[in-house]
């Protein structure tokens, strides 16, 4: 990238092998290169990005408007949700669900097909780096355009929203856990494309658990106690309803902490899965074209 | 659709010749239908799961009962499989063409360009979803009970009609805006993420909601008023305004359309 040849040649010197602790430097940068690329790319097509974003509004408004309506019918509130709680869960649900959104697992059938995968396959990092590293980037982005949007929809809906100092900090960490989690598992369902193309079933299944379970349809609180209960056998409230309830509440600090430790397993679940998948997936691989 | 064309009649033959070329390529794919089923069947139980979740906690939402939600669920994806399998393939593929400088192609062949880019393309296994809404909406008239006669259901099929002609008209307008913006791979997921509020009737929304969902996006006319129209709700002013703002858009997209064109150079050698 850089013009200066000579410059270039002395750094590939350096990395040919590089101590254990400048390997982790240089991830970091690769990290901060991906992101900053992709924060450029994302303003560079502002408007495309603020057509997502309003396609993207729509799903949150929708819940919102009926659970607000039945919360009005039934004398002010659901299960103890009143309008403007339910306003408070789906505004800052826009921002999970944002924050969560990763590289599709349908998007892996393009990439094996394309054939540009090949070229990841050179490189010496493992290439989830490149996919945690460009979403991570993008969502900086999506943060600052979900801010207008997030105040506009406040004056529409009048949320009642008072989170704590600490319920802030856990929020923070929370969203960033539940973008790692997704990440993970995806991308491990996602390589499942390296043994067969027919995957689309087996995805939109999987989306469909993700709806139910996870606080993405109805808060937590609203589903059979059933369904709350088979909803701790999987990943899925900890990348909706965790993050979100850590700053809408109510939630008390021991199921901050609950939730905190629960996306560290799920984390190092996902990370043992991809390693698993990746190794044996990649073996199978196969190049196209030329 | 394409009424306002002058060869009136070629347009129809062209339509069913490349709608008889579109069933013959995608029946050669039949496991596409048992794929294409599975998902139809998928959107169909999140639908009603959502809906049980609500009358777990309520009888009745903004005066409309489970029975009669049921048939705007029918109808949402009824109309959901139609705009998949006939009108959302075609526009994509404008969007694509304009970026790629392949609408050269089309703009060659001795037809109107209208026309031609607006059948291409027929995804049939799509209307899978048509089958399962309509069996949805079945089950839900049968629930409501009462008969329905060959009046109600001819208007039925006429405001459904009318609203799907809207709703064309609308994708050839954001087809259309290809011609000035480079990038619009978004905007599928506009369109999808936006369509999803037709599952309830746009009545229950805020006023602001109601009239983008109306007239920014003719979603109220494509499902709302057909569902209205079967579940002996529907009043002549709201066909009036849909037939009329079919008409302004069939007007307006037809004119945006050919300003887009003159704008359009092709890319190839």
């Amino acid at each position: 990238m850089s013009p200066s040849a000579g410059g270039a040649t002395t750094t590939d010197a350096s990395l040919t092998n590089p101590p254990v602790e400048s390997r982790t430097r240089a991830l970091a940068s690769m990290y901060a290169t991906l992101m900053r690329t992709s924060v450029i790319e994302q303003f560079q097509y502002r408007a495309a990005a603020y057509f997502y974003m309003i396609g993207m509004v729509v799903e949150p408004v929708i819940y919102l408007v009926v659970w607000s309506t039945i919360a009005r019918s039934q004398g002010g509130s659901v299960e103890g949700f009143t309008p403007g709680t339910f306003a408070a869960y789906y505004i800052v649900w826009m921002l999970v669900r944002n924050v969560n959104i990763v590289f599709t697992p349908f998007g892996w059938e393009w990439r094996i097909k394309e054939g540009n995968f090949a070229g990841q396959l050179l490189k010496p990092v493992h290439p989830i780096h490149y996919d945690l590293g460009y979403f991570a980037g993008s969502k900086l982005v999506v943060i600052v355009l979900w801010l207008p949007i997030a105040g506009a929809l406040s004056l529409a809906f009048h949320p009642s929203l008072y989170p704590t100092l600490l319920q802030g900090v856990v929020f923070f960490f929370a969203i960033w856990g539940a973008y790692l989690i997704r990440s993970l598992v995806l991308w491990a369902l996602g390589l499942i494309t390296f043994w067969t193309t027919r995957v689309s079933a087996i995805y939109e299944a999987y989306f469909l658990a993700e709806l139910l379970l996870s606080g993405r349809l109805v808060p937590m609180q609203l589903m059979p106690e059933w369904a709350q209960n088979l909803s701790w056998a999987f990943p899925f409230r900890w990348t909706f309803a965790f993050p979100i309830t850590a700053l809408t509440g109510p939630i008390t600090e021991r199921e901050l902490l609950e939730g905190l430790c629960m996306q560290a397993v799920w984390i190092a679940v996902g990370t043992l899965l991809v390693a698993l998948v990746w190794k044996r997936a990649v073996a199978r691989f196969s190049s196209v074209g030329g | 659709m394409a009424a306002r064309d002058p060869h009136r009649t070629g347009a129809v033959r062209l339509a069913a010749t490349f709608l008889r070329i579109g069933v013959m390529n995608e029946v050669q794919y039949r496991i596409n239908f048992f794929i294409q089923l599975v998902q139809s069947l998928l959107t169909i139980a999140t639908g009603l799961v959502a809906l049980s979740l609500v009358f777990a906690h309520t009888d009745e939402l903004a005066g409309w009962t489970r029975p009669q939600l049921l048939a705007v669920m029918g109808v949402f994806t009824m109309v959901g499989g139609l705009i998949r399998s006939v009108i959302q393939p075609n526009m994509q593929r404008v969007v694509e063409d304009v970026r790629e400088g392949r609408l050269d192609f089309a703009l060659t062949k001795p037809a109107d360009a209208q026309v031609l880019v607006s059948v291409r393309d027929v995804r049939f296994w799509q209307l899978t979803d048509f089958l399962v809404g309509l069996v949805v909406l079945v089950v839900a008239l049968v629930q409501i009970g009462g008969s329905l006669s060959a009046r109600d259901v001819a208007v039925f099929a006429g405001v459904l009609l009318v609203g799907l002609v809207a709703v064309y008209c609308f994708w050839l307008l954001l087809a259309s805006a290809s011609f000035w913006l480079v990038r619009m791979n978004e905007v599928q997921e506009l369109f999808d993420g936006v369509y999803r509020a037709g599952q309830y009737p746009v009545g229950i929304y805020p006023g602001w909601l109601k009239y983008g969902l109306t007239f920014l996006v003719p979603l109220a006319f494509a499902i709302t008023v057909p569902s209205e129209a079967v579940t002996g709700r529907l009043t002549w002013q709201a066909v009036a305004v849909a037939a009329g703002s079919a008409v302004v858009l069939i007007v307006l997209s037809r004119w945006c359309w050919q300003r887009g064109l003159r704008r359009y150079g092709g890319a190839s050698s």
